[in-house]
């Protein structure tokens, strides 16, 4: 009945259509590097990559920009992945025993990445008839034989099923089971016991008749597929863990689970061979961990490479996680600081070439990529273009950059050069060069910059698929810390044997929290940045282009202004460095400016037309002019009820949570971290339990129902003078007649305070303001009666559009502010929009969100939407991210809502709060601590990957008639299905 | 000679008062006991014989001391109204069906000024509310059952009016499920059910809201899909005019329509809400107003 007072405009045949070309929500690309990875796969013939998660994703790379991602229906771990050489195809092997084939199909212009087929095995025995009397349950090793046109699947049970590729259907009576196998072998191996599961499959390269089986007992077994028998048989002793044939197939590897390996020679000697070559346990003589994966590759210079995982000395290293390389006398201890998932070498892929030749190692951590590249001695690690692990310390703040101008561009990519020693020009370039990339350059350069917390600022290159890292900025060396630098060399000084090598970036423990990064703000065009952090600093930085060594002049700021009654809890500020410091290239501190107390920095923002710089943190905000180093204002906002406000992050009260958080991931990480089956047993438990504990909620929520209290907000709140936005803008605040430099604060509890700036004016040309003191007055002050946070204040010009940065205009890189017309302030709270008349403050209009849909706001940001119909045509709007997930636009000023789409998961509060707008409808939030989703609300402007593969497609002739004998015996009626499916696509 | 004869009577009373009443474009005076002024359905007929309107619906007005128009409609209202009048009783009549409600209120004799012109000292001293009085049961807001006629019987529309008072709204929401009929039969859907009041809070005080009540709307917004945090955050931002439309846990004290229009079956504080046929425009559109002129806003010209 009350409807008509919400309802919305009436739906404007014209406004949908123009919304249509204006707005369009996409998630585009994951940037960074895939959380908890579970499997990896290389096709050498196309030379890409996958990499496959526990929360069932699929992310395939090739060059840079060339990305395909694919997501199993079910969310379940992928445990191996394989490549159909050459053919785009890929087969993954999930956790609950299920097979999918993904391919990579093209789609208008572009190819994508999509699940073809997919194969459930029954899990019940008997359950069907049909079946056969082994059960198919407990897939624990896959492999592609007969050229890809059979899928062998390795079974707990020991026995080898066979699919038929690419159409997934189960080959009924060509089933391998163990008893098969145990003929060829001497009773006095078999004794009455079971071979156990299958634990290695390997194929021939030549050869596709023959396949080598490894039983989990140490049996391996070189089986002849077109005659169903036994080639050759080797009486292995040792519990096997993984298997590799040597490329000719002369010389068969078994590494095993007492940290040893055996070469076993496939030419010579009589079957059942009983006794390996060479047997050897590299970390010996005290007992060592599994050696988890090994790899022989052969090199035409003779000597080859050994490459294995795991073999650790149980005691003294067992906690390493380490991969050997080990060629004749030569052993390098890959030393990671995560665990290894699994890796393979990048190494000839024609069938004509006597040798691997391997080029590089790729190895893939829990928490990283690492590519060494082995053709350059003492093999070197490769920078890689993509997958970078954003979380190498955790992140704790990003901005958005837009719109870089060329010159800073290039002088951060320079400035990042001589951060990262450049790699001899003789060494290898990245070697994963799969696909093209089709997507065009972009058209303007885009940096997104992350706060981490040991306060380190990183600068990625986020203008295209790819993030990449141009430079990364220091604070820590300013402070003081606990921890000194001795630390790491005392431990690189450590035994020299085995001879380690601390390899790849991930790096999650901080020497001192204080030193996180909360806040960044920089300047475009003078290269001036401000970064604050956890301790109530605030610096200011100016990038140089050459080292120095310089003071950096500090100053302190009472933000509490002698308030009584108020004693800080929390951490102490941190203590600066004193005399001359030496600087590298790059973004060098001027001046630092602490926060007494020394509490986060909750708002930062910068000026730099005039060197000013204001700071907010939980007691007050300030400001500082950085050209005179002297500060103007400092005000208190603590209510005087505001008991919470002085406890700081570091209080005992919050630190015990945060032990509890840091002891329950550390049991999480101990269970993820088990041996493979264990880990499969353990989630179908944890499953049922899951299942158990949801069927009981409800019954426990009868018992005790959560409530909330119904009360407005009122003045005391805790946290009440919390700054949470603070902003600059030339404007009328004191008469309609004379605009002049403002600055405005926005606190929790829903007050703004607004300043009128006194800034002695630059001589014409002149790039510094004259030596005179800046003064600031207050001019007004708003209390907003709902008493909501206010999120972000924003000027808009006489047409109703933001005021431009600074030196926007100025440069004319901006249209000028139209100063005739009447400015207004947009002030967003966490409850509603509201535009008020310049300089006499009167609501003009205003929109009540959270009154109408029940939810708030969290991240605001005004952004520019192109039209994607009319090539000039633009719309300014308000991006606006709820609590519940979901991104609202609202028109500007007239602040009517356009549309809105579920983005975030409402639960994902880490995901929401770390969400970023750019200034052209794009936005960029945390999926796990180490991707970024980029999403973009325009129809315009849109980043996403746009490549395709260069396919040679299965079953053409050629390919065909090279084996066309060994294929007709073991293909089955499915294969014609198959080629008209294949015929299709093309 | 206005102006003496007006003194005059003032002065010299005899227990006797004048009325000057205005309908239209026509004025009448007459005279009045003071000490016995009469009952409201009186002095309603004399206004009515007075100005030769015998059959016509009128509402009833006076401007009181601070020449604010408030409505006689009772005998309270008459009494206050006569036994306020000094020298002179200003009566102002309009037809029912032409009355302009917005016409009531403070200052609406006077003139118009704006609020926001108001300079106001540092110190967050709020300025003085601005009431409008809309119908004749609303001389004050308070907490009321409002739009009976245009509800469902099972349901209350239940206005909390938190303005001018010290008392905490006091009331707790909580997760709960209801079983309503649907097309498939009888279905438990998820509701928002009232869970708590505070002694001596707002929602206690009323009687208009009790544990258990089903919550159906907020301030004219359906609930239904929302989650418990949702709700909350709905009703915090209408707090200073919050109005929850409910299904009552016990449904026996629910107003029953068209029975004698003095009659009241329900367990409204208001009775005379029941009196008089409701529209919906006047009982809700002050709302947006309220929240919205309450910015506060300090101007400190000081520095300038």
């Amino acid at each position: 009945m009350m409807k008509f007072r919400f309802r919305r405009q009436g739906a404007d045949p014209q406004r949908e259509k123009l919304k249509q070309e204006l707005f369009a929500f996409n998630k585009t690309v994951e940037h960074g590097f895939p959380n908890q990875p579970s499997a990896l796969a290389f096709d050498p013939e196309l030379r890409i990559m996958a990499i496959g998660t526990r929360t069932g994703a699929v992310k395939i790379y090739g060059a840079p920009g060339v990305e395909f991602t694919g997501l199993h229906r079910d969310t379940a771990t992928v445990t191996q992945m394989l490549f159909l050489p050459g053919q785009g195809c890929l087969l993954t092997l999930l956790d609950d025993s299920s097979l999918h084939l993904w391919e990579i199909v093209p789609r208008n212009c572009c190819a994508r990445l999509e699940e073809a087929h997919s194969f459930q095995p029954t899990s019940r025995p008997g359950s069907d008839g049909a079946s056969g009397p082994p059960c198919l349950a407990r897939v624990t090793v896959v492999l592609l034989v007969a050229e890809g046109s059979m899928a062998a699947l390795g079974t707990e049970s020991g026995s080898i099923f066979f699919l038929d590729m690419p159409t997934l259907k189960l080959l009924e009576g060509q089933t391998l089971s163990p008893d098969e196998v145990l003929q060829s072998v001497p009773g006095d191996y078999r004794c009455g016991k079971a071979l156990g599961p299958v634990e290695a499959l390997q194929g021939h390269l030549r050869d596709p008749t023959k396949m080598l089986i490894g039983y989990s007992r140490g049996l391996l077994v070189i089986w002849n597929l077109a005659a169903q028998c036994a080639h050759r048989v080797f009486l292995g002793n040792q519990q096997l863990e993984s298997l590799c044939w040597e490329r000719s197939g002369g010389t068969l590897v078994s590494s095993h689970s007492d940290g040893s390996y055996a070469v076993w020679s496939a030419d010579t000697g009589g079957s059942p061979a009983v006794q390996p070559t060479i047997a050897t346990m590299p970390y010996g003589p005290f007992p060592c961990k599994a050696i988890n994966k090994i790899l022989w590759r052969s090199c035409v210079s003779g000597d080859h490479f050994i490459i294995f995982s795991g073999g650790m000395p149980r005691a003294s290293y067992g906690d390493r996680h380490c991969v050997s390389v080990l060629r004749a006398e030569t052993l390098v201890t890959l030393d990671f600081t995560s665990r290894i998932i699994d890796f393979f070498t990048v190494h000839s892929s024609q069938l004509e070439d006597e040798f691997d030749e391997p080029q590089a190692l790729a190895v893939l951590l829990e928490e990283e990529l690492v590519v060494l590249d082995l053709q350059t001695p003492g093999w070197p690690a490769l920078p890689a273009p993509y997958l970078a692990p954003l979380h190498s310390s955790a992140i704790t703040c990003s901005a958005h950059v837009a719109n870089v101008p060329a010159k800073l561009w290039a002088r951060l990519v320079s400035a990042g050069e001589q951060q990262s020693p450049q790699p001899a020009p003789t060494a290898l370039s990245w070697p994963i060069t799969g696909g093209r990339n089709l997507a065009q350059e972009p058209l303007q350069r885009g940096l997104l910059l992350t706060g981490h917390e040991d306060g380190t600022v990183r600068f990625w290159d986020a203008s295209g698929v790819a993030l990449r890292l141009l430079y990364k900025l220091s604070t820590a060396s300013l402070f003081q810390t606990d921890c000194d630098h001795s630390d790491s060399l005392a431990q690189a000084a450590e035994d020299d044997w085995p001879p380690f090598r601390k390899v790849g970036c991930f790096d999650p423990y901080s020497d001192d929290p204080r030193l996180g990064v909360q806040k960044v703000a920089l300047c475009k065009y003078t290269a001036h940045m401000v970064v604050a952090g956890t301790a109530g600093q605030v610096l200011v930085l100016e990038l140089s282009d050459m080292p120095s060594e310089q003071v950096v002049s500090v100053a302190s700021v009472d933000l509490l202004q002698d308030r009584e009654g108020f004693t800080w809890k929390g951490h102490e500020r941190l203590s600066p460095r004193t005399g001359p410091l030496p600087w590298p290239a790059g973004f060098q501190p001027r001046v630092l400016v602490q926060c007494l107390p020394p509490a986060a920095v909750t708002a930062v923002t910068l000026h730099a037309e005039w060197s000013l710089v204001a700071f907010g943190t939980s007691h007050g905000f300030g400001l500082f002019d950085y050209q005179r180093k002297s500060p103007v204002l400092s005000r208190c906002t603590l209510h005087p009820n505001d008991s919470l406000a002085m406890e700081g992050p570091l209080s005992r009260v919050k630190s015990l949570k945060k032990s509890l958080r840091q002891s329950f991931r550390r049991i999480r990480k101990s269970r993820v971290s088990g041996k493979k089956r264990t880990v499969i047993a353990n989630s179908k438990l944890q499953e049922a339990n899951a299942q158990l504990a949801e069927q009981a909620c409800p019954h426990d929520m009868e018992v005790t129902p959560v409530q909330r209290r119904i009360e407005p907000r009122s003045a005391d709140d805790s946290l009440s003078g919390v700054v949470r936005c603070l902003y600059f803008a030339d404007t009328f605040l004191r008469d309609a007649t004379h605009h002049g430099p403002t600055m405005w604060a926005g606190t929790n509890s829903g007050s703004v305070f607004a300043y009128a700036l006194e800034v002695p004016v630059a001589t014409a040309g002149g790039e510094k303001r004259p030596e005179r003191a800046v003064e600031a007055v207050l001019g007004k002050e708003v209390q907003l009666m709902h008493r909501a946070p206010v999120v972000a204040i924003a000027v808009l010009d006489g047409r109703g559009r933001p005021l431009p940065e600074p030196y926007e205009a100025s440069r004319d890189l901006a249209q000028a502010p139209d100063m005739q017309g009447g400015h207004a302030v947009l002030i967003a709270s966490e409850e509603q929009f509201k535009v008020f008349t310049l300089p006499k403050v009167s609501a003009k209009t205003k929109f009540k969100l959270t009154a109408h849909e029940g939810c708030r706001v969290r991240k605001v940001a005004l952004a520019t939407f192109a039209s994607v119909a009319c090539e000039d045509y633009t719309e300014t709007g308000l991006a606006c991210l709820t609590n519940l997930g979901d991104v609202h636009i609202f028109s500007v000023p007239g602040l009517r809502p356009q549309v809105h789409y579920p983005c975030i998961r409402k639960e994902d509060i880490s995901g929401i709060a770390s969400c970023v707008f750019t200034r052209h409808g794009q936005g960029f939030y945390l999926i796990s601590p180490s991707e970024f989703e980029r999403f973009s609300l325009s129809a315009r402007n849109i980043t996403e990957p746009l490549c395709s593969l260069d396919i040679s497609w299965p079953h053409d002739t050629a390919h065909t008639s090279s084996s066309e004998e060994s294929e007709k015996s073991l293909r089955t009626v499915a294969e014609e299905e198959a080629r008209t499916r294949t015929i299709l696509i093309r | 000679m206005n102006r003496s004869h007006r003194h005059g009577a003032g002065s010299g009373c005899l227990g006797t008062m004048e009325v000057k009443s205005k309908f239209g474009a026509e004025f009448r005076r007459f005279s009045l006991e003071r000490s016995k002024p009469g009952k409201f359905e009186e002095f309603y007929g004399l206004l009515q014989h007075v100005h030769k309107i015998p059959n016509v619906e009128v509402l009833v007005g006076y401007a009181d001391i601070h020449g604010d128009l408030l409505p006689i409609n009772n005998d309270d209202n008459y009494h206050k109204a006569v036994s306020t009048a000094n020298p002179l009783l200003r009566i102002f009549i309009q037809k029912k069906e032409e009355a302009d409600y917005s016409a009531f209120g403070t200052d609406t004799l006077i003139k118009k000024k704006n609020v926001l012109t108001n300079v106001l000292r540092p110190d967050n001293h709020r300025k003085k509310p601005h009431i409008v009085i809309s119908m004749p049961q609303d001389f004050r807001p308070v907490s009321s059952i409002i739009d009976v006629d245009i509800l469902p019987e099972t349901h209350r529309r239940v206005r909390l009016y938190k303005y001018g008072t010290e008392k905490p709204l006091g009331f707790y929401i909580r997760d709960g499920s209801s079983v309503r009929v649907t097309p498939h039969g009888l279905e438990k859907v998820p509701g928002i059910f009232i869970s708590r009041l505070v002694p001596g809070g707002l929602a206690q005080s009323t009687g208009l809201l009790a544990v258990n009540d089903e919550v159906l709307e907020v301030n004219g917004i359906e609930v239904s899909g929302k989650s418990l945090d949702q709700v909350t955050d709905m009703m915090i931002a209408n707090s200073r005019n919050l109005i929850i439309t409910v299904r009552p846990a016990n449904q026996r004290n629910n107003v029953v329509r068209n029975s004698r229009t003095s009659g009241s079956s329900g367990q409204s504080t208001d009775n005379s809400l029941l009196g008089y046929p409701q529209q919906i425009e006047p009982s809700f559109e002050p709302e947006d107003e309220d929240s919205d002129e309450d910015d506060i806003i300090i101007e400190d010209y000081s520095g300038f």
